[in-house]
């Protein structure tokens, strides 16, 4: 895949336009005087911080009316490695906290977004969506968050087995995070399809990096100063934004991400995923054409796709 | 300095061979195809020889691309005539009639099994051909009760499983592979190793016996190249490798994008901690099985000993002279502990590591016990005062030899146990049961025994972290990969 240092194309459009005339809170209020809007600047997430992307590139946003919604930061393999490191560094604290308080800290999350619906609400509409089916995926995603947040000390009693071996051995099975996982956020779903891929994986103690939804990533920056707001351990989640398929190559092929969740439905990048995730035998997991309004798409064995299953024998007796 | 263990030097062992006249072997062996043995449409043949005798035991037929071709057919057929439809239970007591042959017939198997791959008949009268039946009756029972593995969902089955499995453990290799696969409902097409494929081939006598509906399982002999033939048909829904991580990697990446549901099992160079409050003496017997067993050629050996600063000294006297009294030489002798090297290619692996360990600078250490002249053999080999670095202790050498490391902490014991790409197994020596939760939490690897290894159980789960595979074979856990769940 080329990977460009120049913006592309369409973001050398004029720069000019009023943003987010939708739901925009800067019209007119009385005397005639216009207030200007504060808008907000969308950095990524890394390692429990909110910086700029390490390349100084962006990406122009627009939103279902053509008007400017922001600059989104174009991020390239370094702050990719960056969020795998920080990832990493946060992966054997949070595996090690509780069920419970995991399962606590994302029903905290849930609190959180509730509290932020009109944000995300606005956000969703400024990309096309109706107010009610902006409202609608809100709260969807809030559920889903509380769905997963109620398996974090569940899934292991259901799962998990003792085995009866035909040795004077105590053998027993649990699950295990598999480690730093890599999310590609599906392009079809802003927020829930965000929450649907990503919870699953830190709820059994895998830390994540997301790359956004390129053509949607407001809801992903916005969902990580909940995440921040919750918390939830810097490092546990970070999210990168960038043009389509810009960072998936450099996602596919690190050594250190052991595992990718892949949103979307391109054959190319699938095969393209797949066989750089040989490198070191990552675990390569599909989940496009989900219907992530749908409760099939949420479930325990969603959790389990990155998991690992150990196996520990103990002799009894001697 | 421990004391030396003492041992009657008075006493030898006379020789105990098993005896091979109950031994049924054909001059030359088909590919077995649709419930029958055929010639090879490559008309190719390959000699399979005893690596402890280098003399040869028979032809083997050399499957190409089309022999490959009519037996993914065949099974693809039988899937859809008669093994997807025939009631579950009736599809298990098939399994336990395997089973039952297989127990039957299990001297016979365990003196092919050491004839062909070199190891002791011991291990296979003993471990393999036990293991081998109980992994089909264990998956067996499954058959009928596929819905209580998966609550919430209905499990199918995939259709067509390739399978490529390795020479160290060739009769219970063919056993994990083929028993969840038809246990879940699948028709096979199973590819034993070239250097050890007749106790695959003297299955699938069984399976005809057994009278399964031909096509359910069909057995193609051949080397990498018909592996690879498999591995790429198109008719095939699920691949289940087991080997290296060299090759393993080669096969992701020639499934990508096929859709083709996969499992590996490859490489280890599992970590065996051994802490100061440890029960030595037994720590010593499991160092020596975690490395010995079956000449080390075993994906999960111990090969890396981690051991406490302050025993070091002892304890590894303690293991050169157990070391001494290893029995090394004819397979087939009931007194033999250490066997056969598998092969000469895998023999000079082995040697070029022995060259490296030396020139990397750990220190060498082998037991001064004669060898054979005819065969390929290895002496069992320590390198101590190791590194973490050497490559010694960073690659799988798939032999007799292990390394030796020392360490202060628990926490350094886990730093150096998961330094390396691998994350199959491990092993933990302490008395102390809350140090043997904390380490065994602590290690990143699929299997790990606590003051035991190399155990095997078709109850348990065994699979790999990180390069060591992907997917659980054994209990439970093993129906999976055999099954999609909606």
């Amino acid at each position: 895949m080329a990977k460009s240092r120049q913006p592309r194309a369409k973001s050398s459009r004029m720069r000019t336009t009023r943003r987010r005339s939708v739901a925009s809170p800067s019209a007119d209020r009385g005397n005639g005087r216009r207030r200007l809007p504060v808008n907000k600047t969308y950095k990524i997430y890394i390692g429990g911080k909110f910086p700029r992307t390490e390349s100084g590139h962006y990406y122009e946003l627009k939103s279902s009316e053509g008007t400017t919604l922001a600059n989104v930061c174009r991020c390239t393999k370094k702050d990719l490695r960056d969020a795998v490191q920080a990832a990493r560094a946060a992966q054997p604290a949070w595996a090690a906290a509780t069920a419970f308080n995991r399962g606590q800290i994302l029903y905290r999350v849930a609190e959180m977004l509730e509290g932020r619906k009109p944000q995300f609400a606005d956000e969703l509409q400024w990309i096309g969506h109706t107010r009610q089916a902006s409202i609608n995926e809100v709260e969807l995603a809030i559920d889903r968050c509380v769905y997963y947040a109620g398996w974090a000390d569940k899934y292991q009693q259901v799962f998990s087995s003792v085995n009866p071996v035909a040795s004077a051995h105590f053998n027993f099975s649990i699950y295990e995070p598999t480690g730093v996982v890599g999310i590609v956020a599906p392009e079809d779903s802003a927020l829930l399809g965000l929450v649907s891929s990503l919870v699953p994986a830190i709820v059994g103690g895998n830390t994540a990096l997301v790359i956004a939804a390129a053509e949607r990533p407001l809801c992903a920056v916005t969902f990580a100063e909940v995440l921040h707001a919750s918390d939830v351990p810097g490092g546990v989640v970070n999210v990168l934004t960038a043009p389509a398929g810009e960072l998936l190559p450099h996602l596919a092929g690190h050594m250190d991400v052991n595992a990718v969740v892949y949103c979307g439905d391109a054959a190319s990048d699938i095969r393209d995923l797949q066989a750089c995730a040989a490198g070191n035998v990552k675990r390569a997991i599909l989940r496009g054409g989900s219907d992530w309004s749908s409760e099939t798409a949420q479930g325990p064995y969603e959790i389990l796709e990155t998991q690992e299953v150990k196996t520990t024998w103990h002799p009894i007796g001697t | 300095m421990a004391s030396k263990l003492t041992f009657d030097t008075d006493w030898t062992y006379a020789p105990a061979p098993e005896g091979t006249a109950n031994v049924k072997l054909e001059k030359r062996y088909g590919l077995f195809i649709n419930g029958r043995f055929t010639e090879p449409k490559s008309g190719k043949y390959f000699r399979t020889i005893s690596p402890s005798t280098e003399k040869k035991l028979a032809d083997v037929a050399d499957a190409g691309p089309d022999d490959v071709d009519r037996a993914v057919k065949a099974a693809r057929r039988a899937y859809d005539t008669v093994w997807s439809k025939m009631k579950p239970s009736e599809r298990g007591k098939y399994i336990f009639r395997i089973a039952r042959i297989v127990q039957e017939r299990s001297r016979e198997f365990a003196v092919i099994e050491s004839m062909d791959g070199g190891k002791p008949i011991r291990e296979s009268r003993d471990v393999d051909v036990p293991l081998a039946a109980a992994h089909f009756f264990y998956y067996a029972g499954w058959a009928d009760k596929l819905d209580y593995a998966f609550p919430g969902k209905s499990p199918r089955a995939l259709g067509v499983a390739g399978q490529v499995i390795p020479w160290n453990f060739p009769l219970l290799m063919a056993a994990w592979k083929i028993a969840p696969a038809l246990a879940t409902g699948n028709t096979v097409v199973l590819k034993p190793a070239e250097t050890t494929p007749l106790t695959a081939l003297k299955l699938a006598e069984v399976i005809a016996e057994a009278d399964l509906p031909p096509g359910v399982v069909n057995i193609v002999t051949g080397a990498g190249e018909t592996g690879a033939a498999l591995v790429n048909h198109p008719g095939i829904n699920k691949i289940a490798f087991t080997g290296s991580t060299a090759v393993g990697k080669k096969i992701q990446s020639d499934l990508a994008g096929t859709g083709k549901k996969f499992t590996l099992e490859l490489g280890g160079k599992a970590a065996n901690i051994v802490f100061e409050d440890a029960p030595i003496d037994q720590a010593v017997e499991g160092i020596i099985n975690a490395i010995f067993f079956n000449q080390g050629h075993v994906c999960c050996a111990g090969s890396r000993l981690l051991v406490q600063e302050s025993i070091a000294t002892s304890l590894v006297q303690k293991l050169k002279d157990r070391m001494e009294t290893l029995i090394v030489g004819d397979p087939l002798d009931k007194n033999t502990d250490v066997g056969a090297i598998n092969s000469r290619m895998q023999l000079k692996k082995i040697e070029y590591y022995l060259k490296l360990g030396r020139e990397e600078g750990a220190d060498m250490y082998q037991p001064a016990c004669t060898l054979p002249e005819k065969g390929f053999w290895c002496r069992p080999t320590l390198f101590d005062h190791a590194s973490q670095s050497h490559r010694i202790v960073q690659e799988e050498i798939f032999g007799p030899v292990l390394t030796i490391q020392t360490f202060r902490t628990a926490e350094e014991a886990i730093e150096k146990a998961n330094n390396t790409p691998f994350g199959l197994s491990g092993g933990v020596w302490t008395d102390k049961g809350a140090k043997i939760f904390e380490m065994t939490s602590r290690l990143r690897a699929g299997v790990i025994w606590a003051n035991t290894f190399n155990k095997f159980d078709p109850g348990s789960p065994f699979g790999g972290y990180k390069e060591s595979g992907l997917g659980r074979e054994g209990g439970m856990h093993g129906l999976l990969p055999y099954l999609s769940l909606n």
